[in-house]
């Protein structure tokens, strides 16, 4: 979620005006070595282990390079032709694309839905809040461990469901047309509190006078929910959709652990691909490439918000 | 005409609210049955894993992770980072946020241009370079290498600029005048006004340190290294479809405890983190 930020921050940047009783430059020259002091603590954190590894990973993207070994050549633009030709990096593209693309509307359809319904002062609506927010604080290990186990065709809860139907179990995750929509269904179950809590806050900033003049109109709730609700909260659900697109784009944990990117490739995502090239085949150069091709898709993704909130304004 | 649109709008409310119960149990089955699970017997578990109540009922899960398993040192290491990041990151942040919120200094804004631009570049896509960097500083299997690069992201720094932009000049002026340093304002009178700001920028980090999963799964490659979060990972490549049902479910059950506490405790804290982070 973190790409978009910078989308929505340069305007607020803007340089603070120096106390009025201070000689100019003196001043700045005071606070020049202040600055430096704080400043310092954080910038090594950044340069040695954010800005530095990026230009590093750009570096050896253009190198034949291995993790242990000794083999580091130049080969130029040769592992960004590579990947396009790979059966395998392309499978991960198109599934990555895929989950994506499916999860994004129902992700973003379940927390608006949420948000709508949740957005009142009271404590039946909080707890509910605090209901669907939950799965949001375990790490991807435990929320995938809930739903091997709920999906498992032996033993898990839909497997009990089907069977005092009389129907026969699926196997969900070892069946080529059902893991996909499974890991959708994990992903919404387990992530689905951040983009409500967004939305829920993107509620709060709406001019409860809209509301009170409609009622005077005596506009019904359809009328309200798509005059205003839905117009005032444009910017929240383009921030929410690009988000979601880029959080998404970078899926790994899910597939890797549930279903290992099975069966026969069919769940494999971009990072899973990354991840493998690099620790398992010990290719850093060409994971490097990839990852940088994964870097350039989302940074589109935020530019898309960047326009579509000029466009606005 | 008021009057029956007043009722059909009740009744729509009761519609809804039903419908909200039904699907926040639908919610909330599966962690139920997983934590029912872990306290039942395995060898029952074998049989049958249905109901949702522990019957019958046993402690045995949860005494057999202190005394025959690794999960006792996987979570003093998640431990161990996720506060280590956390106090890093609020001292090295409040710092920064301080000096790009607050002092003029040459190349100002060039600099905060640069370190938002690392808000652009996603963790997943850093962990390969990353790794071949702290490679050669010979750093990985060490709780430092853990740490440092949820350190370096600029959301804490951006987060803590925005509040220090917030308050009102007048506080330091005054402070300003009795000759107080640089670093006296920020302690004294800075540093008290940002304590929620502090306490959300904190939670956040705490709750997504404890969560990370692919920087520790490549970083920390010694079983005595894994944070909680890889190494329940780890139990279920070889465990889950034997017979320790119970003895996972109960580490699952275990392993989320700090965080299901401190979010609930600071739930508050963390809504509006979330909403800050994102710039609204």
């Amino acid at each position: 979620m973190t790409a978009a930020h910078s989308a929505t921050s340069p305007k607020h940047i803007g340089i603070s005006p120096r106390f009025a009783f201070e000689p100019k430059s003196s001043a700045k020259r005071r606070d020049g070595l202040a600055a430096l002091a704080f400043l310092a603590p954080y910038l090594i954190f950044f340069v040695l282990f954010l800005a530095y590894p990026f230009f590093w990973g750009v570096w050896i993207s253009f190198h034949d390079w291995e993790l242990v070994g000794t083999l580091r050549k130049f080969i130029g633009l040769a592992n960004y032709w590579d990947m396009f030709e790979d059966p395998i990096f392309r499978v991960s593209i198109r599934n990555t694309l895929l989950f994506t693309a499916i999860t994004v509307p129902v992700m973003v359809a379940a927390s608006l839905g949420l948000a709508l319904a949740l957005n009142r002062e009271n404590r039946f609506h909080a707890v509910l809040r605090v209901i669907f927010f939950t799965s949001s604080v375990f790490s991807v290990t435990v929320a995938t461990l809930i739903w091997i186990m709920v999906l498992s065709p032996d033993r898990g809860l839909f497997a009990h469901l089907f069977n005092s139907l009389g129907l026969q179990p699926i196997a969900f995750l070892g069946s080529p047309d059902w893991a996909m929509p499974a890991l959708t269904i994990t992903t919404v179950w387990w992530s689905v509190g951040f983009p409500m809590i967004l939305f829920l806050a993107g509620l709060q900033q709406i001019p409860q006078e809209l509301y009170d003049a409609a009622r005077i109109d005596n506009a019904s709730a359809w009328r309200r929910l798509t005059r205003i609700t839905l117009p005032s909260l444009k910017r929240t659900i383009v921030l929410v959709v690009v988000l979601q697109i880029i959080g998404q784009l970078q899926i790994f944990g899910q597939p890797l652990i549930m279903t290992g990117g099975g069966p026969a490739d069919r769940t494999r995502s971009m990072v899973q691909t990354i991840y493998e090239t690099g620790f398992n085949e010990w290719q850093l150069g060409y994971a490097s490439a990839m990852s940088l091709f994964l870097f350039g898709v989302m940074f589109l993704a935020s530019m898309l918000q960047l326009y579509i909130s000029r466009q606005e304004d | 005409m008021a009057a029956r649109q007043l009722r059909s709008e009740r009744t729509s409310e009761w519609l809804i609210r039903s419908l909200l119960v039904g699907l926040a149990a639908l919610w909330m089955i599966p962690l139920i049955w997983i934590v029912a699970m872990s306290f039942k017997p395995n060898d029952v578990l074998a049989m049958s894993t249905s109901g949702l109540l522990p019957i019958p009922f046993t402690l045995k899960n949860f005494s057999d992770i202190f005394f025959v398993s690794m999960t006792p040192r996987w979570l003093l290491n998640s431990a161990v980072v996720a506060l280590g990041t956390t106090a890093l990151t609020l001292v090295v942040a409040s710092l920064a946020g301080y000096a790009f919120a607050r002092l003029d200094f040459p190349f100002k804004r060039t600099l905060f241009i640069i370190v938002l631009a690392g808000l652009m570049v996603p963790e997943q896509t850093l962990v390969i370079p990353l790794h071949a960097v702290v490679t050669s500083w010979d750093l990985h299997n060490t709780h430092f290498a853990l740490m440092a690069p949820r350190v370096a992201l600029p959301v804490g720094v951006f987060l803590m600029t925005q509040f220090f932009k917030a308050v009102p000049k007048e506080l330091e002026e005054a402070a300003a005048i009795d000759n107080a340093s640089r670093f006296t304002i920020f302690r004294r009178i800075m540093l008290p006004l940002s304590i929620p700001a502090l306490v959300t920028l904190g939670i956040y980090t705490f709750l997504h340190s404890w969560n990370d999963f692919f920087w520790p799964l490549v970083s920390a490659t010694n079983t005595n290294m894994y944070t909680i979060t890889v190494g329940l990972a780890s139990l279920q490549g070889n465990f889950a479809q034997t017979e320790g049902l119970g003895f996972i479910m109960a580490t699952a059950v275990f392993a989320s405890l700090p965080i299901v506490i401190v979010y609930l405790i600071f739930q508050r804290y963390l809504v509006r983190g979330i909403a800050l982070s994102t710039g609204k």
